[in-house]
Parts: C-alpha cells; sequence; structure tokens
C-alpha cells in the first residue's frame, strides 16, 4: 500500500539502535561505510551490500514536527505529503510514474526531529532517484486543487490511526502531559484544528525554511561504490545552491519534571484494559557519556519478552498480568522516554498491578541489576547486530536519522564498542531516571460501569 | 528418549542433492540466485540457498494444515498451539527452553494461517546446532503441561475479547460468513470465548499429531549453512515425524456473492468497508492475468485504479486495496477502504464504478505495460536478505512453483494479453456480485 507514512519510526530504531547494532566489535562487523560532504553542505553516506543488485536511497532533512510552530502543528508531515505533488520537470503524478516504471518502492515518514524520503530500486536507477530527489528539494509547485485533496486525505489518516484507535488517543494525552513546554508534547499527524486551516502558503514557507541541501543527509545503501556514489552526487546534488543557512535547532526546553501525571480513558471500544507509563530520560543526543547505553541495556534487562523482570514476575511468577515490557526511546534530539506497559490478568484490578509494577522499579533502583542479567543483555544486542547485516537497509534507518542528530556512522558504531564496557554501577545509576516525579502514567479501560 | 534415536536416523554420510541450479539471470538481475533442493539421507526435501558473508541461517518452513484442521467445536486450536511451542519441548521445561533459546539469541516462532501451519528459525551460524537441537524438541514433542496451558488459555481468552470489539475483525468475520457460509473457510481461527474455554492438551496434541507430518512438508532455507550439513539437520528436525497426509477437510466451494450491503452498527468517527466476490478457480491459482489485475485494479503501486479513484483524485480515504486470492479450495476477490463516516456511501459508489468499468473494458494498454514493468521490476526487492529469500522460496513452494519459478516468472508475467486480462475482469470484477461490509456510523447507508 503507498502511504505517505507517518511512522514514528524512532520507536522501531529505538530497539534497533538501542540493541541491533551497538554492541560486539565495529570492525568484526565489516561494515563498508563512506561518508563525504559536498561544497553546498549536503552530506552523503555510503553503506555498500553486494548480495543483490539493489539500493535504497533515502534523504533526510533535519527538520521535524518539533519544529513547527504553535498553532501550525502537523505542517511538516503536510508537507511530507506534498512533496510527491510535482514540479515543473516532473508535474504531479510523475515521480508516482517513474518510479512504477523502474519497478521502486518508495514512502517518506515525518518524525519529530527530521523528516525521510526514500526509494528502493535496481542498483542502475540510483541516477534517477537522484535527480527525482535534487529536483523535488527546491522546485515543488504545488496547485490549490491537490493540496486542498491532500489535506482530506490526511485527515483520513488521523482518523485512521488516532481518532479510530483509543490506545493512540490516550498516547497523545501521554505525551501532552509528559512535555508541558516542549513541542514533543503535540502530536507528529497534528490537531484536527490546526491541520484544518492549513493552506499552500503554510507549506510552501515552511518548505523554503527548511528543505536545501546544507540540511540534508542522503543515505545510500546498497550494490553502490564509493566512486559511483561521489560521482553521482556531484552530477545531481552539487550544482545545487543553498537558499537559506541552516540554524542550529532550538526548541523550548522543558522545565524539569516535578509532578507526578496520570491520565485514564474510558472508551467502549476498549476490552483488555491496559497501563503504561513513560519516564523523562535523556537521549543518546543529550545524556552523559555510557547513560544512554545504560539505558538501554535497563530496558532490555527490565523489559524484554520473555527473560525481563517485568514478565517474569507478573506474566510467569505472580500471574497477575497477561503481557508486559518496556522499552528504551533514546533516538531523539532533546529527550528520551523510557516506557513500560502491561496489561492485567482476568480479575486482576489496574492498582494491583501498577503497585507490583512499582515494587519491581524500585527493587531496580535500590539493588541494581545482577551481572547474570547485564552479561545476557549484552550477548542478546551482540547478536542482533550481527542479524542487522541481513537488514542492512534498516541499519541505514538507524544511520541517517543519527545524521539528522549529528551523529557521525563512525559515532554511532562506537556504541558498539561501548555497550560491553557499562558497568553494574552504571545501569543503576541509569535507573534513578525511574522516578514516577519524571513520569507520566497512562490507564486505557473499558466503558465505566460496564463489566469487563 | 525418542530425540536421541532421532541421531541413529542418519546412517550415513553419503545422501542424495539434486542439485537444480538456477544459472540463468532473470533479465534485470547480474547476478542469479543459485537454489539447491537438497533431499536428506532420510527423503525430506528442502529448498537451499548457501549465503556464507553473513555468519547467520534462516529456516522457513510450513506443513500442509492449517486452523481450517481445527476439530469441531475447538476453533482457535491451531492457533493456541503456536503460543505452547516455546513452554517446554522434550526434557526441557518451558523456561529452560526459553533461557538456552534467548541466551544464543535464537529466534524460533510459529504461525497458523487457514491452510498452513507455519515455522521460522533464525539463528547465528555459531549456535547453529544448539538452534536445530532446539527445534527439534519444539517440532517433536512439545509437552503440553497444565501451568502454561492454563496461562496461554487466559492469553488467547483476552485477544478473543479485543477482537470481539475490534471493527476491522468484525466486518472481515461477516464478510467471511457471507461468502463462505456453513464452510470451513469461515470458522474463527483464533478462537471464541467458548471454544478457547474448552481445548484441552489432548486436542493441542492431536491437532499436533495430524498437522506435523512430513507429508507435503515445505522448507526454505537461506545462509551459511552447505547442503550435506543442512541435510542431516533436515533428518534431525523433522526425520521422526510421520509421514500421513494431513486430512483433506475442505471440499471444493464456490463463494457466495451478491450480498449487495451490510451495515454493522459501531460507534467510530470511520466506517471500514470490506468488499470482495469471485476470484479465479482453485486449479488456476497461478494466474498471471489475474494477478496483474490485481495488481492494476487495487494493488500497492501509484497506478492502482481504487488508488487513484478513491485517494489521490478525491481524498476520500488513506488507504485502499483489492486483490484477487486463491484459498485451496475456492478463489475469492477481498478489498478493503476506510473512510470517514460522511463519506462512506460515496467511497462506496466510487469503488464500485472503478471495479465496473474495469469489468467492462478491461485495462488500457498504457497500464498493462506500466504493471508488467512494475511487476517485474520490482520482482528484485524479493531477494534482499537472508531472510526476504527464505521466506520468498517458501511461498513459492506452496503455491506450488516449480525450483526455476525465478528464471520464469517475469517471463510468464510479460506474455500476459490484454484480452486475457480483460477476459478475467469481465468474470470476476461485475460490481453487482460483490458482497460489502461497512462498519461505523456511514450516513445515508441504511441497515
Amino acid at each position: 500500500m503507498i502511504k505517505r507514512s507517518l511512522t514514528l519510526i524512532f520507536t522501531i530504531c529505538l530497539a534497533v539502535l538501542s540493541q541491533t547494532i551497538l554492541v560486539a566489535s565495529a570492525q568484526a562487523l565489516d561494515i563498508k561505510s563512506t561518508e563525504f560532504t559536498l561544497a553546498n553542505g549536503l552530506h552523503v553516506i555510503l553503506i555498500e551490500d553486494h548480495r543483490a543488485p539493489v539500493v535504497t536511497h533515502t534523504i533526510w532533512y533535519r527538520v521535524g514536527a518539533a519544529d513547527e510552530q504553535v498553532g501550525k502543528s502537523g505542517l511538516a508531515h503536510f508537507l511530507e505529503h506534498l512533496l510527491f505533488k510535482g514540479t515543473p520537470k516532473y508535474p504531479e503524478g510523475m515521480f508516482d510514474r517513474l518510479l512504477d516504471q523502474n519497478g521502486g518502492e518508495k514512502n517518506a515518514f515525518t518524525q519529530r526531529d527530521a523528516t525521510a524520503y526514500y526509494e528502493r530500486v535496481a542498483a542502475g536507477k540510483l541516477p534517477l532517484m537522484m535527480e527525482l530527489e535534487a529536483d523535488r528539494m527546491q522546485n515543488l509547485q504545488l496547485n490549490a486543487d491537490s493540496v486542498k485533496t491532500e489535506l482530506k486525505v490526511v485527515q483520513e489518516e488521523r482518523r485512521q490511526r488516532t481518532d479510530s484507535s483509543p490506545g493512540a488517543l490516550l498516547g497523545e494525552h501521554m505525551a501532552a502531559s509528559l512535555y508541558l513546554a516542549h513541542p514533543y508534547g503535540r502530536p507528529v499527524i497534528g490537531w484536527n484544528d490546526d491541520v484544518a486551516r492549513l493552506t499552500l502558503d503554510d507549506a510552501l514557507a515552511f518548505y523554503k525554511q527548511h528543505y536545501t541541501p546544507a540540511n540534508a543527509t542522503v543515505v545510500i545503501v546498497g550494490d553502490v561504490t564509493p566512486q559511483v556514489a561521489r560521482d553521482l552526487a556531484d552530477k545531481f546534488y552539487a550544482p545545487l545552491k543553498n537558499t537559506f543557512t541552516p540554524q542550529p535547532r532550538h526548541r523550548t526546553v522543558e522545565p524539569p519534571p516535578l509532578v507526578e501525571r496520570r491520565v485514564t480513558l474510558h472508551d467502549a471500544r476498549v476490552a483488555t484494559p491496559s497501563i503504561s507509563r513513560s519516564y523523562s530520560t535523556p537521549s543518546y543526543i543529550t545524556a552523559a557519556p555510557k547513560e544512554a547505553d545504560a539505558l538501554s541495556l535497563l530496558s532490555v534487562i527490565i523489559g524484554d519478552s520473555a527473560q525481563g523482570r517485568l514478565y517474569k514476575k507478573l506474566v510467569l511468577e505472580k500471574k497477575i498480568a497477561t503481557s508486559a515490557g518496556a522499552g528504551y526511546s533514546g533516538t531523539q534530539l532533546d529527550n528520551g522516554e523510557f516506557s513500560i506497559y502491561a496489561s492485567p490478568a482476568d480479575g486482576v484490578d489496574m492498582a494491583s498491578l501498577e503497585a507490583e509494577i512499582d515494587v519491581i522499579i524500585a527493587d531496580v533502583i535500590s539493588q541494581g541489576v545482577t551481572a547474570k542479567e547485564l552479561s545476557d543483555a549484552k550477548d542478546r544486542a551482540q547478536a542482533d547486530a550481527i542479524y542487522g547485516l541481513d537488514q542492512r537497509s534498516s541499519f541505514g534507518g538507524i544511520i541517517g536519522l543519527a545524521a539528522t542528530m549529528g551523529l557521525s556512522p563512525d559515532e554511532v558504531l562506537a556504541h558498539i564498542d561501548i555497550l560491553p564496557t557499562v558497568t553494574l554501577e552504571e545501569v543503576q545509576k541509569a535507573a534513578a531516571y525511574l522516578d514516577i516525579r519524571r513520569a507520566v502514567t497512562g490507564l486505557l479501560l473499558p466503558e465505566k460501569n460496564k463489566k469487563q | 528418549m525418542r530425540l536421541f534415536a532421532a541421531h541413529t536416523f542418519v546412517r550415513q554420510s553419503v545422501f542424495i542433492v539434486v542439485s537444480l541450479v538456477c544459472l540463468a539471470a532473470f533479465p534485470m538481475l547480474a547476478k542469479a540466485i543459485d537454489i539447491q533442493e537438497v533431499t536428506s539421507p532420510g527423503g525430506i526435501k528442502a529448498w537451499l540457498v548457501e549465503a556464507h558473508e553473513i555468519p547467520l541461517v534462516a529456516m522457513n518452513f510450513a506443513f500442509n494444515g492449517g486452523t481450517i484442521n481445527d476439530a469441531q467445536g475447538k476453533d482457535g486450536t491451531g492457533n493456541f498451539l503456536t503460543g505452547m511451542m516455546d513452554e517446554g519441548a522434550g526434557d526441557m521445561d518451558g523456561q529452560a527452553f526459553r533461557d538456552l533459546r534467548d541466551k544464543l539469541s535464537i529466534s524460533i516462532s510459529f504461525s497458523a494461517a487457514s491452510e498452513n501451519f507455519y515455522g521460522s528459525l533464525y539463528t547465528l551460524s555459531k549456535n547453529r546446532d544448539a538452534a536445530f537441537s532446539l527445534l527439534t524438541k519444539a517440532v517433536t514433542a512439545p509437552r503440553f503441561e497444565s501451568e502454561p496451558l492454563d496461562r496461554m488459555r487466559k492469553y488467547y481468552l483476552q485477544q478473543a475479547a479485543d477482537l470481539l470489539k475490534d471493527p476491522g475483525t468484525i466486518a472481515s468475520l461477516a464478510w467471511t460468513d457471507a461468502a463462505f457460509p456453513n464452510h470451513p473457510y469461515s470458522r474463527r481461527s483464533s478462537g471464541t470465548i467458548d471454544t478457547l474455554g474448552i481445548i484441552s492438551a489432548d486436542d493441542l496434541r492431536q491437532f499436533h499429531k495430524t498437522v506435523f507430518t512430513r507429508n507435503k512438508l515445505k522448507i526454505a532455507v537461506v545462509g551459511d549453512i552447505d547442503a550435506k550439513t543442512l541435510g542431516l539437520e533436515l533428518d534431525r528436525v523433522f526425520g521422526l515425524l510421520p509421514d500421513t497426509p494431513v486430512p483433506d477437510v475442505v471440499p471444493v466451494v464456490d463463494v457466495k456473492t451478491g450480498l449487495a450491503l451490510k451495515v454493522i452498527d459501531y460507534d467510530s468517527p470511520q466506517s471500514i468497508v470490506i468488499f470482495g466476490g469471485k476470484g479465479t478457480p482453485p486449479a488456476e491459482k497461478q494466474d498471471y492475468p489475474a494477478y496483474i489485475l490485481s495488481e492494476i485494479v487495487g494493488g500497492g503501486a501509484s497506478f492502482s485504479r481504487l488508488t487513484q479513484e478513491v485517494r489521490e483524485k478525491r481524498g476520500l480515504t488513506y488507504g485502499t486495496s483489492f486483490s484477487l486470492n486463491n484459498f485451496n479450495k475456492a478463489g475469492y476477490s477481498f478489498g478493503y477502504l476506510a473512510t470517514a463516516n460522511e463519506t462512506a456511501a460515496e467511497a462506496i459508489k466510487v469503488t464500485k464504478e472503478v471495479l465496473q468499468e474495469m469489468a467492462d473494458k478491461g485495462p488500457t494498454p498504457g497500464e498493462m505495460t506500466l504493471a508488467k514493468t512494475y511487476i517485474t521490476g520490482s520482482y528484485a526487492m524479493r531477494f534482499t536478505s537472508n531472510s526476504a529469500i527464505a521466506s520468498t522460496l517458501l511461498a513459492q513452494q506452496i503455491n506450488d512453483y516449480p525450483i526455476n519459478q525465478t528464471n520464469i516468472r517475469n517471463d510468464k508475467v510479460n506474455a500476459v494479453t490484454i484480452e486475457q486480462v480483460r477476459d478475467q475482469a469481465k468474470k470476476l470484477l461485475q460490481a453487482d456480485q460483490l458482497n460489502i461490509v461497512v462498519i461505523g456510523k456511514p450516513v445515508g447507508l441504511g441497515k
């Protein structure tokens, strides 16, 4: 299905970044990567994979939902949809047609800190992909009718992904509660009222403010040599001129967390209740050395689907939950999130389940984790690194997202060597972030006064 | 113990490898996929692609039975079984099994579809022996002990309760009930609250005994393993299974059509529409004209008529799709659309017009060219990782394609004529034969 997709890929990347490639020795993984920067500031990264004559080309722009002005939420995502609506050289429909004619897959996604557009084609078609991306980086031409129609599509998307999903609606409220001031509190898809009033002029203004070579990173994964990558980048991207100078991004700094937050949603569409909690933590960008790596290992130790403390204690031992887990989302510019979740077994009340979760968390904070738990978590991450070689375009996704946050591939790969060095003390220290005053707890419940 | 007896099966190191090596590259690839058909000393067959650059092995396999083999009144048994496969097997209880699996980062998983029961193994080369050992236990000797049985029963009961409130599921089941009334294809594969309450360990054992046989077992392996070693592993994992055919419990059936409109009231801002009817007969399930027709009408490429008319031109949906499909004993078409309640009527009207237009006139020559170019050009994307290749090769075996399918598939697509597609469209896409189910609060559509 073609979707101009609003995947919050950082939640996938978090699992991948935190666990997948960040262990074992970087050299042993034999990842051939090359990078260079053009005179106009466009940054290019090549990750070679010669197993099949296919290439994935992704262009990442250093702009996301958190860069929107108040009152124009959803604009970054709307513009992502509109990037497909034509240029003078390739009028509306041509981009899609060319991809179809070349047997290519394509999609795009918007996140809080980045917007990315990718195509996957036979390696020989890379020149055409670069030509198309270079063209629509600067020559977008919109008409009122297609903007109007695409706005309806975006509204349908929100209706399908969010408004029809009680879990997604609760998630929006949790984010709004976790971030009082920082724009991460706004949904990437935008609030309905803001979206309904977005215009063609809004989109073009945002485009001109954020889309320029020096604000972009191109990641190429596949059957391409460094020489070919450089020659093609010189041909298609080097002639582009910057229309503005990108500035460092500043978003309102979230005040230090002070209060325990709780949001509860009763909805007739809910059958099995669930509890989730998000703690505000540092991200890979804002953390002290090894802090984010420690949080990532902690999330595995607490939340692994079979070996984690939550699953073992709540599901297997006490049998008060039917599922339980945790995750660390660290690939964000300004802040990270550590989340936990569980669903109660039939007949168990939410307060009891929550109390047991709090016991588990308190224990980790006061006692830390065991040497075996830490060692097992490191082993699993090491293995995931090798599995990641098989799914190399996913690896390219991590590299691209990291690049938008100013991290080079070497810096990303360095985490592979850092993870095995994380100590028990460092993990216990990281657990201090799991303080209820840093968190919002969300309860998703069936309709009130109805039997479950 | 039975498990150790498995090793005596492998008496010789001499074995038969029928190596049908596909060397001719298909048009757009510079490198060929080299597929060997391996036959183990015990006679178990697998398709193997050796790939030694990355030290891992991916194996996907499928037994020739699925949820339609649930016993009467025990809907959900096959699905339940998938959750029991890591809850104790052979000489290991559930915790011991999972501890070893997770310590070595081995991935073993199972899923149950209507007519196939799938398994997959993903392991680093260095843990290969342990991985195949664990898989052998799971495949040949699951334990079904009472504590995990009780725990997983509660898990599946919750899942069933969730599905009862999921509008997409409710609508799909209503469509299936209309299309295949009183037929195994409309059974509740995830189970119901009633059936899940009574499925016993014996029921699971019986399902396992019935479905886990070597008869028509399909296996695809891609990775760091050679044919000889694979042969030995195949015998270890599957050699002790019986060779009895899985019972054929399904009569050939024509999909029932013509349910013009069924509205299910559900409080949601959007309506979900499920629409579908006739498909190609089961004997024609490799029908290339039908496949091209599917792609043109409702596939994933931009030229899909439904995407163009419903999404691109009118902005009525974020996603719509339509395809022609086959069970083993029935063909059917199946389409999906989600839209605001206020626009449901219009979206349905446009959808029917698109299908009828295709039925009346068939595709344009331009569409045929574009569809063929896209379909042949995008084929290579299925072969970009070991796990993707394993998955693709398994699907090809299940669909009874020959081992040189990767070589001939694009030629077969290119050989399809516009008349053939037009004929299929006329036979299959008449709008008045569709069964249409809408769930939500669609404005202007009476019940």
